[in-house]
């Protein structure tokens, strides 16, 4: 009896220090990283691209780094899953926990607001000297980046545009609308769409609520012209206001016309319908192209790009960027990462493979694709305005609020005047 | 005392790991939560300390429950947890009526019953979110397709995509995963039954009907009550299936806990913390009773 007394004591002992031991090692991890601080042999960068053309750009943007610093080891932090919504979760937490990666992506624009007002990432603009970029860079571009004091946070490594419609030329023949057809403004295009509606085609493919959001901004963008739009965000353009209430009366009939099972859609599957011909129209952002190329489908002849009817001339705008975090374990090997970042082999590169474009205007574009070139051009000419839906025009706060708005108002549990007050809502906090 | 220390030291010992991690991981977080959701921390800036949080005591509370949207999640949660209770209960007790009796093939049938439990909501969430498309006629796939094919097209609807009752939608194939299990509690209660019993009330001359309403119905109802606790508190944190099915910014489809994910992305911990502990408190509500009552009956 007494040996087994004792032995419980033993065991229950051994119990505790493996459990205590545990949470030393534990802790022994996350210091790691700190021990080499202020050291330039490594950097962690932290992404979502884990998958598909996002990867293919992040490998090519690694080679051109190992090429430029090559005493520099890269390490891939990058976390796959929802969109990116699992790995902004996880940085949440590491910035939380002060323990930043050295440096990660992020949407450039106002969804960066969070983490500068946190005082979590550094302001980059003297790298931006240091780099020779503010010349390279569209100067409405280092506008839309820079926030009211002139600072900026962070170094775009591509572009995309969000204002574009795709549509399929043989479901308009069809249907008899012209496919060869510009649409000078919504009212033009509208009337197509009731036509091919009519007809009993599903007239605009959209999907869940983030591109409703992303349908709703290119409206206002069309109604309201690139001014108007822009003052939106910094509070110069009324929400309440009847330009508004008009842009949001096409943003219903618009929506009239779309397919009914978009809740349950995510961009791909209503870009499909497209591609299927079940829809005629989408309006999405311009990662869509890969989807197209990706089954063989010729531009212009298959599908068609052009900005959303009432947006030509505008380009709306959102980039992917990378930032400097405070505290980051290896400054130097951020910089070093985001010099490649910003460099013209660099964008080239990582851009070529993505699909999207590059930031700076020095590229050649003969490098890139048909659709590529296009953008490039656009790019260079254009009004540049922020993308809501993608970070760029409002705060993660704001944009979340919107879309609970977005999806209330289509679902049908808003009418448009609660809408409109419910948008006005979300920008005032 | 020493003799003390030897009777209740080693036991003590052996709890201690538990003890400290249940007190830290769950009583200390359920105290930081609370302690967040009473200050104003609305903002990533206000959570790293670079702005002051204010105490504001309820007033996180008070907003939530008289917004019109946190309102429409919480109808959501009543309409889907009775919906998900009623109907396991009810398809549980059959199944288990049914196998109660000698059948060949019982344990075939019982594991074809139970397996669907499983599978992870998340994966069956895939699935289901296509069975339940929203698209009628010409374009419907899914049970709407199913429907037509059985030319029972009048029962084609929106499925989860209705603002008022879409919520009802996802319980479905909550519904299908968990019967099962409320399936084997069941069978496990008439099993406990001896026969005995049965025997007796039949030489008294009960009714078939009779037995079960006065001797069998009686010996059932701590299982069924074990099995409404158990369902009931999973219905109040439903959030994985109704996530894969639909996805978080649906109006349509929103309960509390998806509420709290989505303030919490938006740097809101405060309201966050605030939408948790309304949940704890629910489910709370819920459970404390049912322990207190099973604390009692143990002691007797």
């Amino acid at each position: 009896m007494r040996v087994n007394q004792r032995m419980t004591a033993t065991v229950a002992t051994a119990a505790v220090l493996g459990l205590t031991l545990a949470a030393c090692g534990g802790s022994g991890d996350g210091g790691d990283g700190g021990s080499a601080s202020g050291s330039a042999d490594q950097v962690e960068v932290f992404t979502w691209w884990a998958a598909g053309s996002e990867k293919a750009g992040l490998d090519a943007l690694v080679g051109v780094f190992n090429e430029q610093h090559p005493d520099i080891e890269f390490v891939n932090g990058a976390v796959a899953g929802g969109a990116g919504s699992a790995a902004k979760d996880l940085l949440q937490t590491r910035l939380q926990a002060q323990d930043p990666p050295d440096t990660f992506q992020a949407h450039a624009g106002a969804e960066l607001q969070d983490y500068i007002d946190a005082a979590q990432i550094e302001d980059v603009s003297d790298l931006y000297d240091e780099f020779g970029l503010t010349d390279v860079f569209p100067a409405d571009l280092v506008d839309r980046l820079s926030t009211e004091d002139g600072a900026i946070y962070s170094i775009p490594s591509n572009i995309h545009r969000a204002n574009v419609v795709w549509a399929n030329p043989t479901v308009l023949e069809d249907n008899g609308v012209d496919p060869e057809a510009t649409y000078d403004d919504l009212d033009a295009w509208m009337a197509d769409l009731d036509k091919l509606d009519k007809a009993g085609v599903t007239a605009l493919s959209v999907g869940t609520t983030w591109t409703q959001v992303n349908l709703l901004e290119t409206v206002l963008l069309a109604d309201l012209g690139p001014e108007a739009y822009s003052g939106l965000w910094d509070g110069s353009t009324d929400w309440e206001g009847p330009e508004v209430k008009a842009a949001l009366e096409d943003f219903e009939t618009l929506m009239s016309y779309t397919n009914d099972d978009r809740d349950g859609l995510d961009w791909p599957e209503a870009t499909q319908m497209v591609i299927d011909g079940s829809a005629a129209f989408n309006v999405m952002g311009d990662w869509a192209v890969a989807a197209f190329e990706e089954q063989d489908k010729v531009l212009g002849t298959d599908f068609t790009a052009a900005p959303v009817p009432g947006t030509d001339g505008v380009f709306d705008f959102l980039a992917d960027s990378f930032t400097l975090p405070v505290g980051a374990p290896h400054p130097d090997g951020a910089k070093a990462w985001l010099e490649t970042v910003g460099s013209l082999d660099g964008q080239v590169a990582f851009n070529k493979a993505k699909g999207s474009i590059p930031a700076r205007t020095d590229a050649d574009p003969a490098d890139f694709s048909e659709y590529q070139q296009t953008a490039i051009d656009s790019f260079a000419n254009d009004t540049i305005v922020s993308s809501l839906a993608h970070g760029a025009a409002a705060p993660v706060a704001t944009l979340n609020a919107i879309s609970d708005a977005t999806s209330k108002f289509t679902t049908g549990a808003s009418d448009l005047a609660g809408y409109q007050s419910e948008l006005a809502a979300a920008t005032q906090s | 005392m020493l003799n003390k220390l030897r009777r209740v030291g080693p036991p003590l010992l052996m709890l201690a790991p538990s003890l400290i991690l249940l007190g830290v991981f769950v009583y200390g977080l359920i105290a930081a939560n609370f302690t967040t959701s009473l200050t104003d921390n609305h903002t990533a800036a206000q959570a790293t300390g670079q702005k002051p949080a204010v105490l504001v005591w309820f007033t996180n509370y008070i907003d939530l429950l008289a917004s019109e949207d946190f309102q429409h999640s919480l109808m959501n949660l009543v309409l889907y947890t009775v919906v998900f209770l009623v109907g396991t209960m009810i398809m549980g007790f059959l199944w288990a009526w049914m196998l109660e009796k000698p059948v060949k093939g019982e344990g075939l049938f019982r594991s074809v019953y139970l397996f669907p439990m499983a599978v992870s909501f998340v994966a069956s969430g895939v699935v289901w979110r296509w069975l339940l498309n929203s698209n009628q006629d010409e374009q419907a796939s899914g049970l709407n397709r199913l429907f037509q094919i059985v030319g029972l097209d009048a029962l084609q609807n929106n499925w989860w995509n209705n603002v008022t009752f879409g919520i009802i939608a996802i319980a479905i194939p909550a519904i299908w995963q968990l019967s099962g299990y409320v399936m084997a509690l069941f069978l496990a209660g008439f099993r406990g039954i001896p026969e005995e019993l049965r025997e007796a009330a039949r030489m008294d001359g009960a009714s078939e009907w009779k037995l079960y309403r006065h001797v069998l119905f009686p010996q059932l109802s701590p299982v069924a009550l074990s099995a409404l606790i158990i369902i009931g508190h999973m219905s109040l944190k439903a959030f994985d299936l109704i996530m894969s099915i639909s996805k978080p910014a649906n109006y349509q489809t929103k309960v509390p806990a998806v509420d709290m994910f989505v303030f919490k992305s938006s740097f809101d911990y405060a309201n966050a913390a605030a939408v948790g502990s309304i949940l704890l408190i629910i489910v709370a509500i819920v459970i404390v009773p049912y322990l207190i009552r099973t604390n009692r009956e143990e002691k007797r």
